[in-house]
């Protein structure tokens, strides 16, 4: 499947850049001769976008080369900071292009973007103070994954709303005998359920630090409200549940495991499609926006954005060279190509039911995650210090004090507070 | 040897040491000393597909500023190894003062990274280390006394652990144990229980742990013993046999006695590795139940964009001095014995 997937991109990106040498446009990839180094994540999406600026520019490169890493955001900074960088662009989401700017390792791209940039919609470019840093071309969220068919048999023919309705779904379902753990939710500790809380964090329009400042703003109403809404929901959850991240909650969903999940939005497609499951789980799996507190609340999900930068520390020649590529490649005929592996921003794009999810919590009034210098840190935080909570060893204020203790420890060596 | 002799004969040897173990020490000391510059930060407006927002960013030239004048960082002191991320001496001050029970005391205590991940260190190591002596001497036993056509095949089969990366070798069991794997399925239908999980109790989990880390670490005890085995005088067995000993009198006051100096020196290296435990925590996915001393270190340097240096760095200078105090009763015993032989 996946290889068929790489086989349609190349041939059609083929198609198009002959079609592109047939009208003379060959002149939109910029200088020839140059090199380009691409550092990215490892996904079908990221893949397609990759594959299109290759078929398109690779054979004027003096050299292509990319490397799709699970590890991406481990090595970003390193591997920018030299000069010249290891990598002419780094494709970044909202919390990882923070990373890079911190350090100032990416460069503005408003002169790129006017002489190459002309096809993209201006929304995709992500500003700060008018200095465009970088071009989005996917979006991706958390959401609420249902089995219509389980629900139908406990009585409840709506997908829930609220997280009041997941609770009280996954409740009816243990209680029929169905399944004892209906639910799944990527709370492995680290990275995944420091997430996890944010999610419900943001639905319960929680902040994370006092306005304009460093210091942490968690240990509120909002938070302990947050870790009540958790604790409800990881009752239900299956009882590894803080060993899963996105791989294990979707192998558990294609078993035919869980009823409900929380899962990201990116993982729609390899559920929906015909592989690694039956048909009874895909043709029941509705996806819907991410749970509200209140009904019509605002969704507890962080938005992210997908999108590509290009290095400070390059000739000014490989980073013309390494936008046109790029720019190049997001066209309506590669999303044409690779319809359902991402929610594109891109003109073309036709959302299908693997994009439902993602659109309904978009338009729900989801917050992005939010782009602030220290954000990392805190979410660091709160993935090593709310383990001890989730497995009922101390209260919830206890846990956010810990959390904000650990970030305050951290962010004075960082040097984000005195 | 002449004292001449004896300082040619070991300068290649010091002076690798010296450029490759104690100046990196040294230099991870210097570093710990320092924290980073204070991140001069400017209010902005940043716009993207969601709309736009007032955020604050990093003003990356005036930082860099700052970084240029003084690029080791602003001088801390020691602070960072008293900070709560070490060893915490104003928390522990203040959960002293207002806890009322020892156990209310130790519970703030271990609520604290560094205590918390020094407690699974040590209680990992004190159980590892004797059990691997033990067993380890145990098989090389049971192995020596095979017949020779088995004794290949034995030793063979004895070693595979070892040649397993701890990485893999660890997930191998994390999947086994798995509720779907051989081992977790089994468990649960022994018990009648679906939802019994090793992966969702801490002391099943730090079990797993120990019973990995015994598995991993047997073979080099085993064939240090083994090998060591094989230099056991023959004649004074049979001295020992002549004079009515039981096969098991003979091991435990003949052979072990003569294994002596290996059980030393097996100890150490034994201390010295399960102090370091870090591969099965992360194949494990343990970290809520289970953390060590060189994971916190790792999960320090993984802090992405913001690598905590001088935390890292403090930790690990805490690893060596604690694992030099753990190693102390067994090479002062090893020093006393060379001093004997000597006189």
């Amino acid at each position: 499947m996946f290889l068929k997937k790489i086989a349609i991109t190349g041939l059609v990106a083929g198609l198009m850049s002959t079609t592109a040498h047939a009208e003379g446009h060959a002149a939109m990839c910029g200088p020839e001769g140059q090199s380009i180094r691409i550092l990215a994540s490892d996904f079908p999406a990221i893949h397609a976008v990759a594959d299109a600026a290759e078929q398109n520019c690779g054979a004027q490169a003096a050299e292509f080369t990319r490397n799709h890493t699970t590890e991406a955001r481990q090595i970003m900074n390193a591997a920018l900071t030299p000069n010249p960088a290891e990598y002419t662009s780094v494709i970044v989401a909202n919390s990882t292009l923070t990373q890079l700017m911190n350090d100032g390792l990416v460069r503005p791209l408003n002169d790129l973007v006017e002489k190459y940039g002309q096809n993209l919609p201006k929304n995709l470019m992500i500003t700060l103070d008018g200095n465009i840093m970088a071009v989005a071309f996917m979006a991706n969220s958390q959401h609420l994954f249902s089995r219509k068919d389980i629900l139908a048999e406990v009585g409840i023919d709506t997908v829930p709303a609220t997280y009041g309705e997941v609770i009280a779904a996954a409740k009816a379902i243990r209680e029929a005998g169905i399944m004892e753990h209906p639910l799944v939710m990527n709370m492995q500790t680290g990275w995944n359920v420091g997430e996890t809380f944010n999610l419900v964090f943001m639905a319960h329009g929680g902040e994370f630090f006092k306005p304009g400042t460093a210091e942490p703003a968690i240990n509120s109403p909002a938070g302990v409200a947050a870790l009540a809404t958790l604790k409800e929901l990881v009752e239900y959850a299956h009882p590894d549940h803080l060993t899963q991240a996105s791989n294990e909650t979707q192998g558990l969903w294609e078993a035919g495991q869980a009823a409900l999940g929380i899962m990201w939005g990116s993982r729609g497609a390899p559920i929906l499609d015909d592989e690694g499951s039956t048909e009874e789980i895909t043709s029941n799996t509705v996806l819907s926006a991410a749970p509200s507190v209140e009904p019509g609340g605002v969704p507890g999900a962080t938005l992210w954005w997908d999108g590509f930068t290009i290095s400070t520390n390059i000739s000014d020649a490989e980073a013309e060279a390494t936008f046109a590529a790029l720019a190049s490649g997001l066209t309506a005929e590669m999303v044409a190509a690779n319809n359902d592996d991402a929610v594109w921003l891109l003109e073309g794009f036709k959302p299908g039911p693997a994009a439902a999810g993602v659109a309904a919590t978009a338009q729900g009034g989801a917050k992005p995650y939010p782009m602030i210098p220290q954000i990392g840190l805190m979410h660091n935080a709160l993935g090593a210090e709310l383990s001890d909570f989730l497995k009922g060893g101390e209260s919830a204020e206890k846990a956010l004090a810990d959390v904000e203790a650990a970030y305050i420890t951290a962010a004075k060596e960082a040097g984000f507070l005195k | 040897m002449k004292h001449r002799t004896f300082f040619w004969f070991i300068l290649p040897t010091l002076s690798a040491m010296i450029l490759f173990i104690a100046l990196p020490i040294v230099s991870v000391f210097v570093q710990s000393l320092f924290v980073a510059h204070e991140q001069v930060q400017v209010v902005s407006e940043s716009c993207g597909p969601f709309g736009c927002t007032e955020t604050t960013s990093v003003d990356t030239e005036a930082t860099a500023k700052l970084r240029e004048e003084q690029p080791l960082g602003r001088f801390n002191g020691l602070n960072t190894y008293f900070n709560r991320s070490h060893l915490a001496i104003s928390d522990i001050g203040e959960a002293w003062a207002n806890t009322n029970s020892m156990g209310e005391f130790w519970r703030e205590v271990y609520n604290l990274p560094f205590y918390n991940a020094l407690t699974f260190t040590l209680v990992y190591t004190f159980i590892v280390t004797p059990l691997v002596l033990v067993l380890g001497l145990a098989i090389a036993v049971g192995v020596n006394n095979l017949p020779g056509a088995l004794k290949g095949l034995a030793i063979f089969i004895s070693l595979l652990p070892f040649l397993v990366t701890p990485l893999v070798g660890s997930l191998i069991l994390f999947w086994m144990v798995d509720g779907d794997g051989v081992i977790g399925a089994t468990i649960q239908n022994i018990f009648n229980d679906p939802s019994l999980s090793l992966k969702a109790s801490t002391p099943l989990m730090w079990t797993m742990l120990i019973v990995y880390g015994v598995w991993h670490t047997l073979p080099f005890s085993f064939i240090t013993f083994y090998a060591g085995l094989q230099t056991v005088p023959a004649d004074t067995v049979e001295a020992a046999k002549i004079d009515g000993a039981s096969k098991w009198q003979s091991l435990i006051h003949v052979i072990v006695p003569h294994l002596m100096p290996l059980v030393s020196f097996v100890t150490l290296m034994l201390i010295m590795d399960n102090f370091r435990v870090f591969e099965p925590i992360v194949s494990f996915s343990a970290e809520a139940h289970a953390r060590s001393l060189s994971w916190i270190i790792f999960n320090d340097l993984r802090e992405s964009g913001n690598p905590l240096y001088a935390s890292a760095g403090a930790t690990s200078l805490l690893t060596i001095i604690l694992v030099v105090i753990l190693m102390m009763p067994v090479l002062i015993r090893t020093w006393r014995d060379f001093t004997r032989k000597a006189h």
